[in-house]
């Protein structure tokens, strides 16, 4: 099921796994992540998304292929990954705002000797493209879940991605502040045509916003249009039957 | 040197600075404190003051060590030894196998324990007690020289690398998503920590150093608002502590390390307090 015929770019996962001090996290992942298209990965906790995550981004050795892939199944030489992570876990406070930590990003100038302007016109423009310019002199640590992830979208889009990670935060970002960011997500995607492959753990949402989704415990028990997904006895085995329907 | 020193008599045309030591030791502040203050920036920020402080403690096995080879010089001794150790405990702590307070806390006593066993060996220690408290006044134009190379070293590493610290100390998976090499950033980070530790400890003492580099950074941070202003108000507060507690321990006869920490003790007090009244 779920295989889509796209002729543009996809990331394409063949039987890849992952085994760390004798466990076995993954075994035989193989999916496609379209390019323009919302890739949802949902599962339990510890079912190992964040493992194929950090796979994805290169953080872990892996076995299977990871290729990136033009309409024509060649390979694209280079994968530029935006990553987005889950939450940040930093001093709070840190005297670093949000213009350094992105100036840090984006310029080889170091932040201790000031932002350049034209660092500081990048920075506006990409907090603009996510609906936070007026974040830029906040202190980081002083950012609510949202904004945070607000910052952290607009900081993963420079460079422009291949393929957009996004990890999707458990708790301390309310349900308005989820949607805002989901809709910037979704308008990204149209405008900028980039993969994105985001963890979430809010079934409503997903049903509502993705365009393909796969269920992961270990290995990938099915995939598909949310409608298929939640319809299968695999979803209904992880999550309980009736949950696709709620919540979460 | 003799040209530094005629300037310095008539910039500075005060009694204390008409000896060649009390020159030195100013020139050596003047030099040593913008470094630590720099760095304690980041080693505020990454939550490190224990682990500069097992540092520190490292230097009484470089000098033991230095010692049990044969070396000849104290100085590279514990600079060999300093940059070993912290490569070992940031290779350590990477790997994830215990948490990072309970590795430093290992190197850091077996460090001291090393260095007191050889060092007391045949109950000499107190010959190397000079080494806990530090003398400043002891600096020679040798180790102005390396101060001089340390410095631009540091501030040139500062230059290249302080991006890559700031996004790794913020979120390493993060980081490494852009490119950066987190363990390599990290890894130059603390031996250039190592560095001007080992540099700084025979004048502030291993009981001391610690405080020179993680006072001034904790009190501009309390008072910075952004990543200029933090690094800008560290080395100020480094500097002029440095210079106050140089010229208060030669009125009064004392150790100049220690006063330069109370000093830097004070701006810190005084800082906590303003950042309280401003955050009302």
């Amino acid at each position: 099921m779920g295989e889509h015929a796209c002729s543009l770019c996809h990331i394409g996962l063949e039987n890849v796994s992952v085994v760390r001090g004798g466990q076995t996290l993954l075994h035989d992942v193989s999916m496609h992540i379209h390019c323009g298209q919302l890739t949802v990965l949902i599962g339990q906790n510890g079912a190992g998304k964040t493992t194929l995550i950090r796979a994805l981004l290169g953080e872990l050795p892996h076995g299977g292929e990871i290729r990136h892939l033009d309409g024509e199944g060649r390979d694209l030489p280079h994968l530029c990954t935006g990553y987005v992570p889950q939450h940040l876990q930093f001093d709070r406070e840190m005297p670093v705002t949000v213009m350094d930590f992105m100036a840090a990003a984006f310029s080889r100038r170091p932040v201790w000797t000031g932002v350049s302007r034209k660092t500081k016109e990048a920075v506006l423009a990409a907090l603009e493209d996510v609906e936070g310019k007026e974040l830029a002199s906040r202190p980081l640590g002083r950012c609510s879940g949202g904004e945070m992830q607000r910052v952290l979208l607009a900081l993963a889009l420079h460079p422009a991605p291949d393929l957009l990670v996004l990890d999707e935060p458990v708790s301390g970002v309310d349900q308005n502040g989820l949607k805002l960011f989901l809709d910037t997500v979704v308008r990204l995607k149209k405008s900028h045509h980039m993969a994105i492959l985001l963890v979430s753990h809010d079934l409503r949402l997903v049903r509502e916003y993705a365009d393909h989704v796969v269920l992961l415990d270990k290995t990938v028990l099915c995939q598909g249009s949310a409608e298929q997904v939640f319809n299968t006895p695999e979803f209904d085995m992880v999550f309980g039957s009736g949950n696709g329907e709620e919540e979460g | 040197m003799e040209g530094i020193y005629q300037v310095m008599d008539t910039l500075l045309p005060f009694e204390a600075f008409q000896f060649t030591f009390m020159k030195n030791a100013f020139l050596a502040i003047l030099l040593l404190t913008p470094l630590l203050g720099l760095l304690g920036s980041m080693a505020v920020n990454q939550q490190m003051a224990f682990f500069s402080d097992a540092l520190g403690h490292s230097a009484l096995t470089g000098i033991g060590l230095g010692i049990v080879l044969g070396m000849s010089s104290d100085l590279t001794a514990m600079l060999i030894f300093g940059i070993i150790w912290a490569i070992l405990i940031c290779v350590i702590k990477q790997t994830g196998a215990a948490s990072a307070d309970t590795v430093i806390s290992v190197f850091s006593s077996t460090s001291i324990a090393l260095g007191l066993v050889i060092l007391s060996r045949g109950g000499g220690f107190a010959k190397y007690s000079s080494l806990l408290i530090g003398d400043v006044l002891a600096v020679t134009p040798t180790d102005l020289l390396w101060l001089v190379c340390a410095l631009i070293a540091g501030i040139v590493l500062w230059m290249v690398m302080y991006n890559s610290l700031l996004l790794t100390s913020i979120n390493p998976s993060l980081a490494r998503s852009r490119g950066i090499h987190t363990r390599l950033s990290e890894m130059a980070f603390v031996v250039l920590v190592a560095v001007a530790v080992m540099l700084a400890i025979r004048w502030v003492g291993v009981m001391l150093i610690n405080a020179l580099l993680i006072l001034p950074a904790a009190a501009g941070r309390n008072l910075a608002r952004n990543s200029r202003q933090h690094a800008l108000y560290s080395v100020l507060i480094a500097l002029v502590c440095g210079i106050a507690g140089l010229l208060s321990a030669y009125a009064w006869d004392t150790s100049a390390g220690a006063a330069i920490v109370l000093y830097a003790a004070a701006c810190y007090a005084v800082s906590l307090a303003l950042r309280k009244v401003r955050r009302g």
